[in-house]
């Protein structure tokens, strides 16, 4: 009965999905005049808790914890979602080895919310002692404070670790056996190589650096995006059109914010079948990504607000919803 | 060998009542799974959920059900054990077998299917009818089984 381990954590989802903002909602948050409005208008739906008050960013920091924290109660195996994790705990590799190559303490850089916290990673890299990490990290740490040291660039000691991060991605969904956490890892990476060549192109990197900077996928060719990027922006959104992200294509004609936007709503149309799921951890994924989704959106308007924005510049940034 | 006779009947009732009973649990149990995740969010849900949940419990009753007429209509009820011969008694665990298997299978899938339609009243209340539906259907199976079994088991003479 192995395959009806959750049965009662996608149960559990389902009676939570009733409570994710529909584009409805959203709509009628646009449609309020200012940001101190649309926290109320959250708040009333349930976000944030006493402590966070009307604090905007202490309501949507609480929501990302209640969404770990519903996901952490449920789920029957967290390993499954090492994927998700490992964005968060090389970020604060990254951090951490920047910090401690440029004795620098800058508050509030880590997150806390993963396998590693901040401190314990600012311990380990201070006393060299690698080993402490998990997986493939300890290298990865060696190499980016030797990369950082000897050439004092900022940005190949990024793309080192970026790099290690994708392909770490990419190898725990490989490893978690769930086709869908298989899907969500190569549409990560996927997406990633694609920023990487459009915003390479714009700032004119070589190939070599595109090369160092992309972790291959199964979805894309990382070869022929190259050469793309290359070749030019066109050049890039026409590869795409020949690919599963086709729709990225147009998005890039329009805008930078419209293909951020394409890049969040692809991710979202990966995820919405498993809303019919039953068995299987993908509701519990689909939930997750719904919930970081549903966030960065309000955020996206609070700050419209906050900036004075008009409501087709915020449209424009707006994510489409899960339910 | 009148002895094993009785043995191969006796046999059959335990066969229907302990494929189909253990189906029953497993269904009801996957259900019951589905039912508590539901009722942790929403326990005004709780009602409605059971009643899905009892669904795949039905194949244990079945089972049951075929069980008290092999016994009775052995003797082991009535205080007199029939005379059966080996192939009396082999005819009645043929008879029990229907109910037996498709009470085993039927209420193991009926139980994932009531998980799948929990899922609906959760998030459609206002749809528990049509929720109801998808499981009962699994049922009919179950209920073909169990005429099949009712009519061999009866028409078997001893």
């Amino acid at each position: 009965m192995s395959n009806t381990k959750y049965t009662y954590a996608v149960a559990r989802i389902r009676a939570l999905e009733v409570s994710l903002f529909s584009n409805a909602f959203i709509e009628q948050l646009l449609s309020l005049q200012t940001a101190e409005q649309v926290i109320q208008a959250v708040i009333e739906k349930g976000w944030g808790d006493v402590a966070a008050q009307s604090d905007a960013e202490a309501v949507l920091a609480r929501e990302e914890e209640k969404t770990w924290e519903v996901i952490r109660d449920v789920a029957p195996d967290m390993s499954v979602f090492d994927v998700l994790s490992y964005p968060r705990l090389y970020h604060n590799l990254k951090a951490a080895v920047k910090a401690v190559c440029t004795q620098s303490h800058t508050p509030n850089i880590f997150y806390d919310d993963c396998p590693v916290s901040g401190e314990e990673m600012l311990k380990i890299i201070e006393a060299r002692e690698f080993s402490k990490l998990p997986g493939d990290m300890g290298r990865i740490a060696q190499e980016a404070m030797d990369i950082l040291l000897h050439t004092g660039d900022g940005q190949l000691c990024d793309i080192c670790i970026d790099r290690a991060a994708l392909e770490a991605v990419l190898a725990a969904g490989r490893k978690s056996g769930e086709p869908i956490m298989e899907n969500y890892a190569d549409t990560t990476v996927a997406i990633a190589d694609i920023k990487i060549a459009v915003r390479s192109q714009k700032t004119g990197k070589t190939a070599d650096f595109m090369r160092s900077a992309m972790a291959d996928c199964d979805s894309l060719n990382t070869d022929q995006l190259i050469r793309a990027a290359l070749a030019g922006a066109e050049e890039i959104a026409q590869y795409l059109e020949g690919t599963s992200y086709a729709g990225g294509a147009d998005a890039l004609r329009e805008s930078p914010s419209a293909f951020e936007r394409w890049c969040d709503n692809r991710m979202i149309e990966t995820m919405k079948p498993q809303k019919y799921e039953t068995f299987s951890v993908g509701p519990l994924l689909g939930y997750l990504i719904a919930r970081e989704n549903e966030i960065k959106t309000v955020r996206i308007i609070l700050t419209g607000k906050q900036n004075g924005f008009s409501e087709d510049a915020i449209r424009e940034r707006i994510r489409e919803m899960y339910v | 060998m009148s002895e094993l006779g009785i043995v191969y009947a006796l046999l059959g009732a335990a066969v229907a009542v302990l494929l189909s009973g253990t189906g029953s649990a497993i269904g009801v149990g996957i259900a019951g799974q589905a039912a508590a995740g539901v009722v942790t969010e929403d326990p005004g849900k709780f009602a409605k959920v059971l009643i899905i949940q009892l669904l795949p419990g039905t194949q244990g009753l079945y089972g049951l059900l075929i069980g008290f007429i092999t016994l009775s209509k052995i003797g082991v009820l009535g205080g007199g054990l029939a005379d059966l011969s080996v192939q009396t008694g082999l005819l009645i665990l043929a008879a029990c077998l229907p109910i037996g298997v498709v009470g085993l299978l039927s209420a193991i899938a009926q139980g994932k299917t009531a998980a799948a339609s929990i899922g609906i009243v959760a998030k459609k209340p206002d749809q528990f009818g049509k929720a109801m539906l998808f499981p009962a259907m699994v049922e009919t199976y179950a209920i073909l089984a169990l005429l099949i079994s009712f009519l061999a088991v009866s028409g078997i003479q001893v």
